[in-house]
């Protein structure tokens, strides 16, 4: 313990007189907090619509194959309950629901006038907005087609219609920055996690001191811990700072609990700060280290979900991020923030990180000890 | 007792042979030097020895310990002071030599007798930074983060390289000193001059050990007369020289040829043949053999005997 305890001082030694080490950890953050979230804009495909159809007629029928047909719109449920769809929502299993209430054809015949309810989960706010604005579409579209054939029709003079009411759960006000904010302070506690903690531990290789380092009796575990521990420190720190920027200049909401976003930000840090060792037993200058870094990087966070929906990715790419820990956080964050989910919600993705922390950890450590004696 | 027992010890970088059936004996408190060029496999034999690599095959111990199976207490044991200066260059000095003595669970205060010789010389400077200091400071930080935590065995690979003569000097007295407190010291140099500092020396070219003696003994063993020859074209002088049947062995060595006569041929003879030659600015005569001649002679038999140095 000791002996770590002396190595951290020295990390931190170190870190305060980089001169460029200190301004990349604090100031960089903010400077991208305040580009990134204020950039970047998506087009939505592949939103999952559950219908609660409670009308079960031909007019309905036609509405809802409309959707499907639609592209944007994936049909994942039917059912008769609003309860069942509201579910769906919070289980994130549908974007957005749509209600059909069960005299929907028999007022729109009777009384020219009938209405649908649509719920949508708004936590990803451009696509929450899109989709509704697809989904009025397509009804409007539904509503002329009626028009049209109600026209022709000698009988029926006058053809019904129907007005759509909708909320937007989990960011009612289809606050954009609420959704991209909790993303980009992901990728900026990564950055702190992988770059510079891989490129510390192959910095000691490539000025040499590490063989002086070898030759003393120290482990190798006191020695990995020294290092990397100090980064897992200031990523906290970093992430602390971004939340409270946040929060104070883009008025993001705090839904759920700090604890549970340090908790899981702790054991992503791991996974995170794993990488970094086993980038750093790969190469031998930082150059090196953050070339792969970088590499590692882009693809994680295009695939994270942060800036194009997972969601909307082809199938066997959906199938990568599993193994992409900034998606399991930058899903976290969201749900943490947005929607006040708790540890109970997010088992799953705190389940996954740990695997993760642990297969590349051991993988780090392993390949560390080949490398070294 | 051994302080150092290496047996045919062997280490190869793909096709490259580093170390070749290499055996060598350093006794307790001696100040033993590995001598030879750049490539000869000096660093890979000491970063064996202090554990930092593997040999292929044979047995190699420290003290009485096995560098594969025993390498934490060779840790313990050993000081070693890397060819490449390897201190954390924004630390300052003080703090470099606090956090080696540290990771060994000392403190500088508690073995200050030990470095205060070497340490004494850049006290002044010790809350500048090791980055900013001069080689030959940067040297004696180096030396004493080696000795911080009291060595009984102290691996030296090439200090002396890129340092001034006069650091040069100083650094062997210093290194005689260590010997005096009863620390055993491998040292290795590509300078041959050096050679004679050392209490006996190894000869090492191509991974293969050319012989281990007393640097008077090396020397003694050269038994040809030896001229130092001269002229104006050098390249020239050495084509014509080695023509010649009397001719043992021809080498450049700085701005002479050092000639060595496996026949009585005298001075005059070969000042004489030169001017039939056409040669200008001659300048013959008789030197006594350095252990640079002792070495060259030795690779020279090596190879010319397929790579073996024939026993005497």
């Amino acid at each position: 313990m000791r002996t770590i305890f002396f190595i951290l001082r020295k990390e931190f030694r170190q870190i305060f007189r980089h001169r460029v080490m200190l301004p990349m950890i604090f100031l960089m953050p903010i400077i991208q907090l305040l580009i990134l979230s204020n950039a970047a804009d998506f087009e939505v495909r592949n939103i999952y619509l559950h219908v609660v159809d409670r009308d079960l007629s031909p007019a309905s029928r036609r509405l809802i194959g409309q959707f499907a047909a639609s592209k944007h719109f994936v049909l994942t449920q039917t059912s008769f309950s609003a309860e069942l769809g509201f579910r769906d929502l919070e289980a994130n299993d549908a974007d957005l629901v749509l209600e059909i209430p069960a005299d929907f054809e028999k007022k729109l015949l009777r009384e020219n006038e009938a209405s649908l309810h649509l719920n949508v989960n708004a936590i990803n706010a451009t696509k929450a907005g899109l989709g509704q604005a697809y989904a009025s579409a397509i009804i409007r579209d539904f509503n002329n087609n009626l028009r049209m054939e109600w026209l022709d029709m000698p009988d029926r003079q006058n053809p019904g219609r129907f007005d759509i009411t909708h909320s937007f759960w989990f960011n009612p006000d289809l606050n954009y920055k609420a959704f991209m904010v909790p993303g980009i302070l992901v990728m900026l506690v990564t950055l702190v996690g992988l770059f510079l903690a891989g490129i510390n531990v192959v910095k000691e290789k490539e000025i040499g001191t590490i063989e002086q380092i070898n030759v003393t009796p120290i482990h190798k575990s006191q020695f990995i811990v020294g290092k990397l521990l100090p980064f897992w420190i200031i990523a906290n720190i970093e992430l602390g700072m971004g939340l409270a920027f946040g929060k104070l200049v883009f008025h993001i909401p705090i839904a759920g609990s700090l604890w549970v976003v340090f908790g899981f930000a702790a054991i992503y840090l791991l996974v995170v700060l794993g990488m970094g060792l086993l980038i750093s037993t790969v190469t031998e200058t930082q150059q090196q280290a953050m070339f792969i870094a970088y590499f590692v990087l882009v693809v994680f966070i295009m695939m994270s979900g942060l800036f194009t929906p997972i969601e909307s990715m082809p199938g066997w790419a959906q199938k990568v991020t599993w193994f992409n820990p900034i998606a399991y956080f930058v899903d976290v964050m969201r749900m943490v923030l947005l929607k006040g989910s708790g540890w109970y919600e997010i088992r799953l993705h705190v389940y996954a990180m740990m695997a993760m922390a642990l297969a590349v950890n051991t993988l780090a450590v392993l390949n560390y000890r080949k490398v070294g004696a | 007792m051994k302080s150092i027992r290496i047996d045919s010890v062997s280490k190869r970088y793909g096709q490259v042979r580093a170390l070749d059936q290499v055996s060598i004996e350093v006794e307790k408190g001696e100040l033993f030097g590995l001598i030879g060029p750049d490539g000869a496999g000096k660093t890979t034999l000491m970063r064996i020895l202090v554990t930092l690599l593997l040999p292929d095959s044979g047995t190699a111990e420290v003290e009485g310990w096995d560098v594969r199976k025993d390498y934490r207490k060779i840790r313990r044991l050993v000081g070693y002071m890397p060819g490449r200066f390897s201190l954390y260059q924004d630390l300052s000095v003080e703090e470099n030599l606090r956090f080696f003595a540290t990771l060994f669970g000392t403190t500088v205060e508690a073995n200050y007798d030990t470095i205060k010789d070497i340490y004494g010389q850049i006290e002044p400077f010790r809350k500048r930074k090791a980055g900013k200091l001069s080689g030959g400071m940067k040297q004696k930080l180096a030396l004493s983060c080696a000795l911080v935590h009291r060595p009984t065995v102290l691996f030296l690979d090439e200090p002396t390289t890129g340092v001034d003569p006069v650091s040069r000097k100083e650094f062997w007295d210093i290194l005689s000193r260590l010997q005096e407190q009863g620390i055993t010291i491998l040292v290795s140099t590509p300078y041959m001059d050096e050679a004679s500092r050392c209490g006996r020396v190894a000869l090492i070219q191509k991974g293969k050990i050319l012989g281990v003696d007393t640097p008077g003994g090396i020397v003694k063993e050269f038994q040809y007369p030896l001229l130092a020859v001269q002229s104006r074209d050098t390249y020239r002088l050495l084509q014509d020289l080695r023509r010649q049947s009397w001719a043992h062995s021809v080498y450049p060595f700085g701005e002479y040829i050092h000639l060595a006569l496996s026949g009585p041929i005298g001075e005059n003879t070969v000042v004489h043949l030169l001017e039939s030659l056409n040669h200008q600015d001659i300048e013959v005569h008789s030197i006594v053999p350095g252990i640079e001649d002792s070495f060259m002679e030795r690779m020279r038999a090596m190879e010319e005997n397929g790579g073996i140095y024939p026993k005497s």
